[in-house]
């Protein structure tokens, strides 16, 4: 048996559900090192906190991304996960939002000024204002009731969030860090080759067509 | 002549180092308020209260060894300090390359318990050793026709991770007028707490000038120049827009990214609140003379 399909075998007996409770107990973690001021929450738990979930949310929503791709080329489909790692992501995303306004800016009137005026904000927060239709569509009677293509057509907007979010990172932050730039090469590389996959199947698709007709 | 600023603390109101180690939650600047009121706004001086050792020294900015909070206490250590020489040069009548100790030497050395407020909208209270920055310019003398002082951050290539990644251009250079130099108040630190400046908050002397936002107060400083023409500063190159030659504390100015108007206070936890920031860091009686006509949403 070959890796991939020895990996789908795999991926047969364990299930998503695990990846619901560790996102949980993750998120739960971090905020009890802040609570008590351990290890890197020793000083400034409060904007350390609001990076750790922001920057988890980031990665989250990159590794959905890395679904198709990793099937397209090697053969490995992690699909089944993919629900849970979005779901994940938004809670982290949640997560992130509420220490802004609650910890971090402390007023509802300010968190508006801030979304208003602030573009790194405005853009983060339209990515978030741009996930809640996927979050709250991520189960099975939505699928249903949108059907599969609409379903499918609503979830695209990944694409804009994750280059928003990406966006909002690299917006944010002072000199020249390498992580908002590297996660903003992976984030472009993934939609690059997404481009270049259906692009190239439709055009296949069409060759072939046309060629038997 | 040190000792033109009153600092209504005493070295006795500092925390001894036992306790102030394991110290987390102090809120600061605002115990006695109300009571001890100051004209101008100001917090009175006697209401601060220094943050831990820890939390000074474990949350810095020091882009030399990496651009994250904890980057400059992990890395810092490999920055060598000894010997070190400042070099002073431009209008001044005794140029030249003055070992540190030279340089100090003679010069009276006492504790000021300061703001320190970042551009980044957060702050803390450190209690500060150092001479006025003054007496320093009296020593090397400074030749009329003199309107600036600039000076440079020493670049270790092999020793500073954040320069061979080029995360801003270095040297770090900074700069201030000549009558913001000689401001008491204006002084070179060489320690914290009592002890010697530790690395990576900008050892063996750095700049503090507590009206300003903290990237004016310029670290482990190896080049003092006098001259007649506003000098380069590193965050104006980087982004003239977002940070100004004389980036004072001003809580009406916003930053293009974020408000000035409020700040946290470090070392309040996990709830602690923003409090609302003073003009001039708080120092506006003493400072405010110096921008007298001058617009200063203009000139940020
Ligand atoms: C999909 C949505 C979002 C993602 C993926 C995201 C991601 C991130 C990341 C990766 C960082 C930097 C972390 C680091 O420095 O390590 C960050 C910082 C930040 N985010 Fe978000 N964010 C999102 C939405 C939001 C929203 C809705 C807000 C507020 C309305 C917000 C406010 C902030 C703020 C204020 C910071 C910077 C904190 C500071 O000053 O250091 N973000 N975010």
């Amino acid at each position: 048996m070959t890796l991939p399909a020895r990996i789908n075998g795999w991926v047969r007996v364990v299930p998503a559900w695990p990846i619901y409770i560790l996102a949980v107990v993750n998120l739960l973690w971090e905020f009890w090192l802040a609570l008590n001021g351990l290890r890197q929450y020793a000083v400034e738990p409060i904007n350390v906190l609001e990076r750790q979930y922001g920057e988890i949310a980031l990665i989250m929503l990159i590794a959905g991304l890395f679904i198709t791709p990793i099937r397209n080329w090697t053969g490995v489909n992690l699909v089944k996960y993919r629900r849970a790692i979005g779901l994940s992501a938004f809670l982290f995303v949640l997560a992130h939002f509420l220490v802004f306004a609650v910890l971090d800016v402390q007023s509802v009137s300010r968190v508006v000024t801030e979304v208003i005026k602030r573009p790194y904000v405005t853009v983060g927060f339209a990515a978030f204002v741009l996930l809640i239709p996927l979050a709250v569509t991520s189960n099975n009677r939505s699928i249903r009731k949108l059907g599969p293509v609409r379903w499918r057509k609503l979830h695209m907007l990944t694409y804009p969030i994750v280059v928003l979010s990406g966006l909002h990172y690299i917006w944010l932050v002072k000199g020249w860090p390498i992580e908002p730039f590297a996660y903003m090469v992976v984030i472009l590389a993934l939609l690059f080759v997404r481009i270049k996959w259906t692009g190239i199947r439709d055009y296949l698709a069409k060759r072939d067509a046309s060629a038997s007709s | 002549m040190a000792y033109r600023w009153k600092n209504d603390l005493t070295p006795a109101d500092v925390t001894p180092k036992s306790l102030f180690l394991n110290r987390r939650q102090l809120i600061a600047g605002t115990a006695g308020l109300g009571a001890i009121a100051v004209a101008g706004g100001a917090r009175a001086q006697d209401a601060l209260v220094p943050n831990s050792f820890e939390d000074i020294t474990t949350y810095n900015n020091f882009y030399e060894f990496g651009t994250g909070k904890t980057d400059p206490v992990q890395n810092a250590s490999a920055m060598v300090i000894d010997p070190w020489t400042v070099t002073i040069d431009g209008m001044v009548d005794n140029p030249g390359e003055y070992a540190l100790a030279d340089l100090l030497d003679g010069l009276e050395t006492e504790e000021r318990i300061y703001r320190f407020r970042c551009v980044e909208a957060w702050s803390m209270v450190v209690p500060w050793n150092g001479v006025e920055l003054a007496d320093i310019l009296d020593k090397v003398g400074v030749q009329d026709g003199a309107q600036y002082v600039a000076f440079e951050t020493v670049v270790q290539p092999e020793n500073m991770p954040g320069v061979r990644r080029n995360v801003i251009d270095f040297p770090y250079v900074e700069g201030l007028r000549l009558d913001e130099a000689r401001h008491p108040l204006t002084m070179m630190a060489t320690g914290i707490y009592g002890e010697p400046m530790p690395k990576q908050n900008g050892a063996p002397m750095r700049l503090v000038v507590p009206w300003k936002y903290g990237f004016k107060s310029i670290k482990s400083i190896v080049r003092i120049t006098l001259t007649d023409t506003q000098p380069p500063t590193t965050w104006n190159n980087i982004n003239a827009r977002e940070y100004g030659f004389y980036s004072n504390v001003n809580p009406t100015v916003d930053h293009p990214r974020w408000s000035q108007a409020t700040e946290r206070l470090i070392g309040g936890g996990l709830f602690s609140s923003r409090q609302d920031t003073l003009m001039f860091n708080g120092y506006e009686e003493e400072v405010a003379s110096l921008y007298e006509g001058m617009d200063l949403t203009a000139n940020y």
